[in-house]
């Protein structure tokens, strides 16, 4: 069948590019090349059957795993309605719901002549299951940036951008040109043919440096209150620049790095917010670590990361959990820092059980209460080597 | 010479046929990237059988299997050409001096002297059969080299500067894999269909240790097999995955077993789960596990 054969069903080029519209609209890339793709695919496999050009069109326009059900989803709604030839009819729907905005998913309701029952709904607030806090309540407000004074705020974002601060760097096992290092016989050997086979040169080169990845997994419960504000304007600072992930958890873990990278930091704080519906909830440190072992570590802590917790150590959950997620996660990072704002005040000793349970697993204990402190982080980011440190017991910092 | 397939299902026969336990989304996806001449990304967790996918069309094509294993810093030298250094220095010695310097260049710089590697070896081929380029793990390589793959995929041609473009006579079929360490770039990715392997379904997965372990009795197999599913479904860092299990039949079956034994599950434990936490995990509850799966099978 080629791609004339199509034009058997001449209505099914145009729905093909309507179906591309929603998958758009939901959120997948559905370009012209995709497009072009999807209808060679078509013409190859024929329109006959169902599981095929379902399979055919799943291989041409996902390309990652986490796209898979919004486009069973997507197939379900778009192919099975009365306006879509010539396959109405033959595909099961199962009616699952996508993530359209209601004003889109009323005209593509309107589109595909569905009534409003089986239109399609924007999926329900996702709402997590009852947790403990030390309000006891769990405390789903989303909260607005509205307390630091305008001032302040202004003041710490223009210091915050303007601080020179670089993660230090690693070697890569990539080479290039340089004056000392190993002997470079490509170009030796190339330049030594001028020379009837006589090295005159000889060229050299070194592998290559590049910025570690930096990851802060930040803590915003309510102990973190008058923190996460201050901490999340420095993630965000440092985000810009540097191939950072950011990590917020309380009862879960939720990934901001797509958030932060607004160029506008009280927009970024603002979707913050919108995502973070446990602002101020209660801490379970070690699950949210393991989270991160578990659905995160391998993606994101390769090339000799940093990884920085900031956290004033009150857990509700375990401590041998969190020691043990903490342990695992120092095994598999360049350097893992804890930062903790109560550090900074006079008479502080890490006594919380949470607290006491990590220190052993560190490699470093920082402050974080203030600028001055912050600014002491950038400098000590800066000049990590690159040796992993000598781990043992309790780190130096508190002796 | 083997014929190209010319309907999925043909495809979905001859994996078969080659004890590869295939379904039809996969079997499309491979259908796909022979007709419209695409490379097919296929993407999933380790050990689900993307690269075994890739070693069996090549069978099932009677094709030749060009493998390029990816690390970080792969380059240019290692991936597609090197001229051989020693070699030329040591042919400009024994022209001796006064030899004509024009003349050593061109000699130097022939195919005589160039070391071919994977890529250069897919591309410029005379196959009877397009060979199968397997690009294995490629979220271990960087963007650079991503950036260069984006490029050649799209052209198939390499430029070497001393002899020139180099462009495919015939394409290969190209097969991308990931473990998803990282997320690849998109440009690549849209370069390509894409195709998510799963972990099998307990029949599935049955029917695949069936194929790729007959040597097991048919109920070692099958317990086995439900035994390494409720480890999925638990709470590990690494859960194994199809190549475990076959491991573990294939372990099982060498020490002569015929079912599951909790002793015996307990000393070839290592050989599903690799992490100290796992198995430590998994060791305090292993009775009540094995029972249930004796049970499921």
């Amino acid at each position: 069948m080629t791609v004339d054969a199509l034009e058997a069903e001449p209505d099914l080029l145009p729905r093909l590019g309507a179906f591309a519209r929603l998958l758009h609209d939901v959120g997948m890339d559905a370009g012209p090349g995709r497009l072009a793709s999807a209808t060679e695919a078509l013409a190859a496999v024929g329109v006959g059957d169902p599981a095929a050009f379902r399979d055919a069109l799943r291989t041409c326009f996902v390309s990652r795993r986490e796209e898979l059900a919004v486009f069973e989803a997507a197939f379900d709604l778009f192919w099975s309605t009365p306006n879509a030839s010539p396959l109405a009819g033959t595909i099961p729907g199962r009616s699952q719901p996508l993530p359209l905005s209601p004003e889109r998913a009323r005209a593509w309701a309107e589109t595909l002549g569905l009534n409003q029952r089986s239109a399609p709904k924007p999926p329900e607030e996702e709402i997590p299951a009852h947790s403990s806090g030390y309000t006891h309540q769990e405390l789903l407000r989303r909260k607005d940036f509205d307390q630091l004074t305008w001032d302040e705020s202004e003041q710490i974002k223009r210091l915050l951008q303007q601080s020179p601060w670089r993660i230090a760097q690693r070697r890569t096992r990539r080479l290039r040109p340089a004056r000392a290092g190993e002997v470079d016989l490509r170009r030796t050997a190339r330049h030594s043919i001028r020379s009837g086979g006589e090295a005159m040169h000889i060229f050299r080169r070194q592998t290559r440096v590049r910025r570690r990845p930096l990851i802060l997994l930040c803590d915003v419960s309510g102990s973190m209150e008058r923190y996460s504000r201050l901490l999340l304007i420095f993630a965000h600072a440092v985000a810009r620049r540097e191939n950072v992930e950011t990590f917020v958890f309380s009862t879960r873990l939720t990934r901001l790095t797509r958030q932060l990278r607004q160029r506008d930091v009280d927009v970024a704080l603002d979707r913050v917010a919108k995502q973070v519906h446990d602002f101020s909830g209660g801490t379970r440190i070690g699950d949210a670590l393991a989270e991160f072992n578990r659905r995160w570590a391998r993606r994101v802590l390769g090339h000799g990361a940093v990884v920085i917790v900031i956290s004033d150590g009150w857990d509700r959950g375990e401590p041998e959990r969190l020691a043990q997620e903490l342990e695992r996660l120092r095994r598999s990072c360049h350097r893992l820092i804890w930062l903790n704002p109560l550090l900074g005040s006079d008479g502080y000793q890490p006594v919380t059980r949470g607290m006491a349970a990590a220190l052993p697993h560190l490699d470093e204990f920082m402050a974080a209460h203030s600028l001055e402190a912050l600014d002491e982080l950038g400098r000590f980011l800066a000049g990590l080597d690159r040796r992993r440190p000598q781990r043992m017991g309790l780190p130096s910092a508190i002796h | 010479m083997a014929r190209r397939p010319e309907s999925i299902e043909e495809v979905l026969e001859r994996l078969a046929a080659e004890r590869y336990v295939g379904d039809r989304p996969l079997a499309t996806a491979i259908f796909l990237a022979l007709k419209l001449g695409k490379p097919l990304f296929v993407e999933g967790e380790a050990g689900v059988g993307k690269t075994e996918a890739a070693k069996t069309v090549a069978a099932v094509l009677g094709a030749r299997l060009i493998r390029l294993q990816c690390y970080e810093g792969i380059d240019i030298a290692h991936a597609v050409y090197e001229w051989n250094y020693p070699r030329q220095l040591l042919h400009i010695r024994l022209m001796g001096e006064g030899s004509d310097r024009e003349r050593a260049e061109r000699e130097i710089f022939s195919p005589d002297f160039l070391l071919r590697r994977p890529l250069l070896d897919a591309i410029d081929n005379d196959d009877e059969v397009p060979p199968v380029l397997l690009i294995d793990e490629i979220d271990r390589s960087d963007e650079e080299f991503e950036a260069f793959l984006l490029e050649l995929l799209s052209d198939f041609q390499v430029s070497i500067p001393e002899l020139g473009t180099i462009r495919a006579r015939q394409q290969p079929l190209v097969m991308l894999t990931s473990n998803r360490t990282r997320e690849v770039h998109d440009a690549l990715k849209r370069r390509c269909l894409y195709h998510w392997i799963d972990y099998p379904t307990v029949d599935k997965e049955v029917a695949i240790v069936r194929a790729r372990a007959p040597e097991a009795s048919e109920r070692l197999g099958r317990e086995v097999t439900e035994l390494a599913h409720s480890l999925r479904d638990m709470d590990l860092y690494k859960v194994p995955g199809v190549a475990e299990t076959l491991d573990w039949v294939r372990s099982l079956a060498a020490l002569g077993a015929d079912r599951l034994d909790t002793a015996l599950v307990d000393a070839t434990l290592g050989a599903a789960l690799k992490y100290q936490e796992d198995l430590e995990r998994v060791r305090s509850g292993l009775p009540e596990l094995v029972e249930r799966a004796q049970a499921a099978g």
